[in-house]
């Protein structure tokens, strides 16, 4: 390639300045409860950017991520709520966790290795299966993760909810860490690895042919895409202060799915636009939800209203653009002049309904 | 032997509405290559049409009040409709992506439906009584038989039988079938592609309406979620009998319900909690020995 060091991390540092300016002014100029919804969108961006790094890279699409984010969360919790409540109530977890409290990072990092500790045992299993048997398979992980983590009452207090986690997460750490996601994302995507995997994706016979081990490099992916999305559950965690098993099951596997989806799977700048459309357009309509006054009536749509907006939005993008709203490309400066550059090394596609 | 017996047809009958289920997931994913997430929404939608129009707090019976065989045609109605209109609207328009894709449109498909009753009904369950004097217990020797049970195996045994007459005998059934085997091919040779896609939701909603019923009969409470346990099941049931097809679909069911009614039964008290777990877990295995399935069609052999 051509491109010159400067020119190859220039959309990186585009997407950077972007996402941390919309941040800080949403931050700096909104009150509260804006400063909730950036915080949760910061995680959101956390947790989809991760899942990115995997269906982005390999085409496979993943069912199973949101078990990998309830991992990690539980595991934060396990690590920082009060060892008081966690003597009386979750009497089968080690006693180190048991009698201890530990710092945020701690509980971050711990939470994260956790969750790329069991993506790579399962992914070691599952990633061989090809296409839509794959899928398949990171479907029933998210239902096995689902089914141990509401039973095992002694570790994760079954269905009921684990409470009193320190709630130390604000817009600036969440934003934080987005970064480092996005940053790690990129990293992953250009690095000898990421340019492997992307080649499996787009021609998985030439690829084997050229020497690449399908199985290896999707399984890298797979380990740092749940690290990331591991960080996102710790931060989740101790974003609001209490976590249930329900909170990671098919109804965040759909909206960040949908995020995905809307952004454009293929790139990172597509699993940022598409938290940020998502989370516009959620809050626009529980706006509208809430209620808007005009003259001395009130109107208000009825509950349930943005979920099917959401679905209906997602079907729309599925029809007509499949590629996202960001034709899964990622950002950069307009060329003003300059060579020409191939289309094949700028744009580089999932493959559409092959 | 008594309680192996009881398990028995308490696997038996569970395995049919499993089956039943099954069987309307198997049918589009033959043709489609779509794995309907929404079938779940379809079935829940079912229970719902029950009530249809009361929208109050406690459920009255409108259709549900009716003699049984006009509640399952009128239900049937219901569910087939929504159905052909979750093609017509989404999945006609999305035919050529590839299967992740169409699993995806199904997932939001499936978030509309849940949604939409949310939005009428509301959160909280309902209890509604339909049929309740199937509960009736049948006394067998040392064994009890809820007539539920006979009816549900009974139920999809005559189900099983005409969709096996329409699919052997009739001209648009062995379209189907030619369908299901090479859609490309068959559409080549003048099999209407849209004709046959569409008597595939549509009987892919009478199982579900059927489904629906049986499923509410038994648990006796409306949620908006209900169908999608049910679903989950008839979809790995699906994957472990042999994707796209049907006589797969139907063993599939079976195997699922036997695998988990005999964990139920004979797994470790400590464990028993997990057992949807192992049913899972059993299903991963499944794709990695055998990843066509117990039997096996051309459906899911990926050409290079």
């Amino acid at each position: 390639m051509t491109e010159t060091p400067i020119r190859r991390i220039l959309p990186l540092l585009l997407l950077l300045a972007v996402v941390a300016a919309v941040a800080a002014l949403v931050t700096l100029v909104g009150g509260d409860e804006a400063q909730l919804t950036v915080t949760e969108a910061l995680i959101r961006l956390t947790v989809v950017v991760g899942i990115s790094i995997f269906i982005g890279n390999s085409g496979v699409v993943s069912f199973g991520h949101i078990g990998f984010m309830c991992i990690a969360a539980y595991a934060a919790a396990w690590a920082t709520c009060n060892p008081m409540w966690k003597q009386l109530m979750l009497t089968g977890l080690p006693m180190f966790l048991q009698e201890n409290q530990y710092p945020f990072l701690a509980a971050v990092g711990g939470g994260a290795v956790l969750a790329a500790a069991v993506a790579l045992v399962f992914g070691a299993v599952i990633l061989r299966l090809s296409g839509i048997a794959a899928s398949i398979a990171t479907f029933a992980f998210l239902a096995i993760v689902n089914n141990v983590y509401s039973n095992w009452d002694t570790v994760t207090a079954g269905v009921s909810s684990i409470i009193g986690i320190p709630t130390v997460v604000d817009p600036w750490i969440g934003l934080a860490f987005a970064l480092i996601a996005i940053v790690l994302a990129f990293w992953f995507k250009n690095s000898r690895m990421g340019l492997m995997l992307r080649a499996t994706r787009d021609d998985p016979v030439a690829a084997r042919a050229s020497g690449v081990s399908i199985v290896r490099v999707r399984l890298a992916a797979f380990v740092l895409s749940a690290f990331v999305v591991g960080l996102g559950g710790t931060l989740y965690a101790q974003f609001l202060g209490v976590v249930t098993v329900d909170m990671f099951y098919l109804q965040l596997t759909f909206v960040t799915l949908a995020m995905l989806i809307i952004g454009g799977m293929g790139s990172i700048t597509g699993a940022v636009v598409g938290v940020f459309a998502v989370t516009v357009f959620v809050e626009f309509f529980r706006y509208l939800e809430a209620g808007v006054t005009v003259g001395e009536s009130v109107f208000g749509l009825p509950e349930g209203s943005q979920e099917i907006a959401l679905g209906v939005g997602m079907a729309l993008i599925l029809i007509f653009m499949p590629q996202g709203l960001t034709r899964s490309k990622e950002l950069k400066l307009p060329r003003s002049k300059g060579r020409p550059v191939p289309a094949a090394l700028t744009a580089r596609e999932l493959p559409a309904g092959s | 032997m008594i309680n192996f017996a009881q398990t028995f047809i308490d696997a038996l009958s569970l395995g049919s509405l499993y089956a039943l289920a099954a069987l309307g997931i198997g049918l589009l994913f033959g043709i489609l290559r779509l794995i309907n997430f929404a079938y779940g929404d379809l079935i829940t939608l079912g229970a719902y049409a029950l009530i249809i129009p009361s929208t109050e707090a406690v459920a009255t019976l409108f259709i549900g009040n009716w003699p049984w065989f006009l509640v399952i045609a009128a239900v049937a109605v219901v569910v087939v409709v929504a159905a052909l209109a979750s093609d017509f609207l989404v999945f006609r328009h999305v035919r050529r992506a590839d299967p992740s894709t169409l699993m995806i449109a199904s997932f939001a498909v499936s978030f509309v439906i849940q949604n939409v009753i949310l939005m009428f009904y509301g959160s909280r369950p309902k209890s509604v009584d339909l049929w309740s004097n199937l509960n009736y217990q049948l006394q067998m020797g040392e064994v009890r038989i809820p007539l539920l049970q006979i009816v549900t195996i009974l139920a999809t045994l005559v189900l099983m039988g005409g969709l096996t007459l329409l699919l052997k005998r009739t001209s648009l059934g062995i379209q189907m079938r030619a369908a299901a085997e090479d859609f490309r091919m068959a559409r080549y040779l003048g099999v209407r592609g849209n004709l046959v896609i569409g008597l595939a939701f549509a009987l892919s909603g009478v199982l579900a309406a059927v489904a629906s019923l049986l499923l509410l009969s038994q648990v006796g409470t409306l949620s908006q979620t209900m169908g999608v346990p049910l679903m989950l099941f008839a979809f790995i049931a699906t994957v472990v009998g042999g994707m796209g097809s049907l006589v797969g679909a139907a063993t599939g069911g079976f195997a699922v319900a036997f695998a988990s009614v005999f964990l139920q039964a004979y797994l470790p008290d400590e464990l028993r909690p997990f057992r949807d777990s192992f049913v899972f877990g059993i299903v991963i295995l499944m794709l990695l020995v055998r990843p066509s399935g117990l039997i096996p069609t051309k459906a899911l052999v990926e050409r290079v």
